[in-house]
């Protein structure tokens, strides 16, 4: 029996020290880091990528089949490559993702960090807002923003700005009141730092790991979101090679040109698998010792 | 040092106004331990916290007057927020009972007591890490600078209050208050600990508030003891005194409860029935409805600490000539049950 424990002592310690020197979160964040970093590479050199246009025509060859006439991933109803297409609305949506979220993960969670440290008639006033903002669908609003300012990419940017910081303020604020009553802000403020220490430094690491996993899933919803609007014709334009506007272009081929659609929902799903790959990585990491 | 005189705290809540600390009045004298026992809720803690400006107002206010030997006549309660934030880690520190909780789960133990030792005075990263070595070193943390990579979750209960009081005493300051700091720790960590403060606040001079509901740590550690119920104080005195000759019947008490190896019963000796609520708190003695030697005239005595003759020493209680007479603590025989 000596010998059997011996081979599971030593195989338990081989799988804890593999565990140890790989980290539970670093393999996902290494994975989603490599999944968007690639898209994220592959939109920025798009034209060492393809040497088709995302809006040149090809009227010889409209509807190719992937891998016919010198298409990768075929052409669309107009002959343009959508290869070429996919790439290049890749920095459209990727601006999306991050341009829409960056504001309002900072403007929110600063306003839910506020809000939830002083508390008192300021967090009243904030949170009434964000009850009030929040009790209005979310796309009918985002749409009724946009219908207001007019359909364009960066109307739709505002649009969003001035309705997805709740989300932020919200799980910020929570966690923030958490926080605050745990014995280390209370030793914290016993040891005599500022209340601008105590909230940044002891209560936002605490709090920022929530902020940043929702995040992630925010920028994966803002992606599909712009897709969305532009499917609707409210964010990017038609001839703008944006993901949610190709899938628009498609649905009327879905049966005979089925890449069309499907290629760049694909490319969808890729941004989407990556920025939550990074969210659960960085979930482990950022909160050591659970 | 330290001066308390007529302390009120108050707190509102949804049930009505909790009157948490009542009229409490003590002082602490410069390189003085001072005990504060009491059972759960009867505002030790409260006391400390107000002290050191850390209760939440609203929804807590608090009347009466704090002179901290820093600050001269002026009333602590009355500082500004800033000024009480600057106070706080200079002048006086505190350690809290629960060190499992007390440090930052997400920050490095190291950053954390370079963040203490930099908090009240300018110094650079070197002088800080160096200064925080020196300090965890003091404390009794072995390998310090090793130990100073590690996050607060690999670090015990026991070395984990360590560095807490590191912390604390980052700035050397004068007055420390110690709310149960031993609570949570097994009775082998809890002596180390317990010993560790004692040596720290000879070797820093410092004053000592010690908050506990163990009178064995209080016998080991203070000169002087404070016991309160019901938010107020009930006897104070020296340590000598209290343990061979308390006065109050609630000391006297809570003296008779502790078990006794060599005693002849079994049995322990609880004191009957709960604290009252200290909210509509009824008027004359808040013990009399727990006290075997209560009598009609202590449930309208306008209650006030009496100055016992001899030491200095003082109770409060109505019949506090006559507690000490053994046949008025006639036992209920639990043997007989």
């Amino acid at each position: 029996m000596l010998g059997t424990s011996d081979a599971l002592l030593a195989a338990m310690e081989g799988r804890a020290r593999s565990r140890r020197r790989l980290g539970s979160g670093r393999v996902t964040l290494a994975v989603g880091v490599l999944i968007l970093g690639t898209i994220i590479v592959a939109a920025a050199a798009a034209p060492l990528l393809t040497s088709y246009k995302p809006d040149a025509i090809d009227p010889l060859n409209p509807l190719a089949h992937p891998f016919t006439h010198g298409h990768p991933l075929g052409t669309d109803a107009f002959g343009r490559d959508i290869l070429s297409r996919i790439l290049y609305g890749g920095r459209i949506d990727l601006l999306i993702a991050f341009g829409a979220t960056s504001v309002t993960v900072v403007c929110g969670t600063v306003i839910g960090l506020v809000s939830g440290y002083f508390g008192g008639w300021v967090d009243t006033v904030i949170m009434r807002i964000v009850d009030l903002v929040f009790a209005f669908p979310f796309l009918v609003l985002v749409i009724a923003i946009i219908a207001m300012l007019g359909p364009s990419i960066f109307n739709m940017f505002v649009a969003i700005w001035l309705t997805s910081w709740i989300s932020y303020a919200r799980i910020t604020r929570g966690h923030t009141l958490v926080a605050k009553r745990q014995e280390y802000t209370l030793a914290a403020r016993a040891l005599g730092y500022t209340n601008r220490r105590v909230m940044l430094r002891h209560v936002l690491p605490n709090v920022v790991s929530f902020v940043i996993i929702f995040a992630m899933v925010d920028a994966v919803g803002n992606v599909a979101l712009g897709a969305s609007l532009g499917f609707l014709g409210l964010g990017a334009q038609p001839p703008s090679p944006e993901w949610g506007v190709m899938i628009s272009d498609g649905q009327n081929y879905l049966l005979s040109a089925w890449w069309l659609s499907t290629l760049p929902g694909v490319a969808l799903i890729l941004v989407g698998i990556g920025f939550s790959l990074i969210g659960d990585g960085l979930a482990d990491i950022l909160r050591p010792g659970e | 040092m330290l001066e308390v005189s007529d302390l009120h705290t108050f707190i509102a809540t949804g049930g009505g106004v909790v009157r948490a600390v009542d009229g409490v009045s003590f002082s602490l004298g410069e390189r003085e331990i001072l005990g504060l026992v009491g059972e759960s809720g009867c505002g030790k803690s409260v006391t400390c916290r107000t002290i050191a400006g850390l209760m939440p107002s609203p929804p807590a206010r608090s009347t009466g007057h704090v002179r901290l030997a820093a600050y001269g006549e002026r009333n602590v309660l009355d500082l500004s927020p800033r000024e009480l934030q600057q106070m706080r880690g200079t002048h006086l520190s505190m350690i809290f009972q629960d060190p499992m909780s007390a440090l930052n789960p997400v920050m490095r133990v190291g950053d954390q007591v370079e963040e203490a030792v930099g908090a009240h005075q300018r110094l650079g990263a070197r002088d800080r890490h160096r200064r925080a070595i020196e300090l965890l070193e003091r404390v009794g943390i072995p390998v310090p600078e090793r130990r100073m990579r590690d996050y607060p979750h690999q670090f015990s209960g026991g070395m984990r209050q360590r560095v807490l009081i590191a912390m604390a005493l980052a700035s050397r300051p004068k007055v420390l208050l110690a709310d149960e700091p031993t609570t949570a720790l097994d009775v082998l960590i809890q002596d180390q600990i317990l010993s560790l403060l004692l040596e720290l606040q000879r070797d820093f001079g410092m004053s000592m508030i010690l908050v506990s509901h163990d009178l064995g740590v209080i016998a080991e550690m203070c000169d002087r003891v404070a016991v309160m119920y019901a938010g107020q104080i009930v006897e104070l005195t020296d340590t000598e005194t209290l343990l061979a000759s308390p006065r109050h019947p609630y000391t006297i008490s809570l003296l008779r409860s502790l078990p006794d190896m060599h005693a002849q019963t079994r049995y322990l000796r609880p004191i009957a029935g709960s604290p009252p609520p200290l909210i509509d708190v009824p008027a004359g003695c808040r013990f009399a409805p727990r006290c075997p030697l209560a009598i009609e005239e202590c449930h309208s005595w306008q209650t006030e600490l009496v100055q016992i003759p001899g030491r200095a020493h003082t109770a409060r209680c109505f019949r506090h000539d006559e507690t000490t007479r053994e046949d008025a603590w006639l036992e209920r025989s639990y043997e007989s049950e």
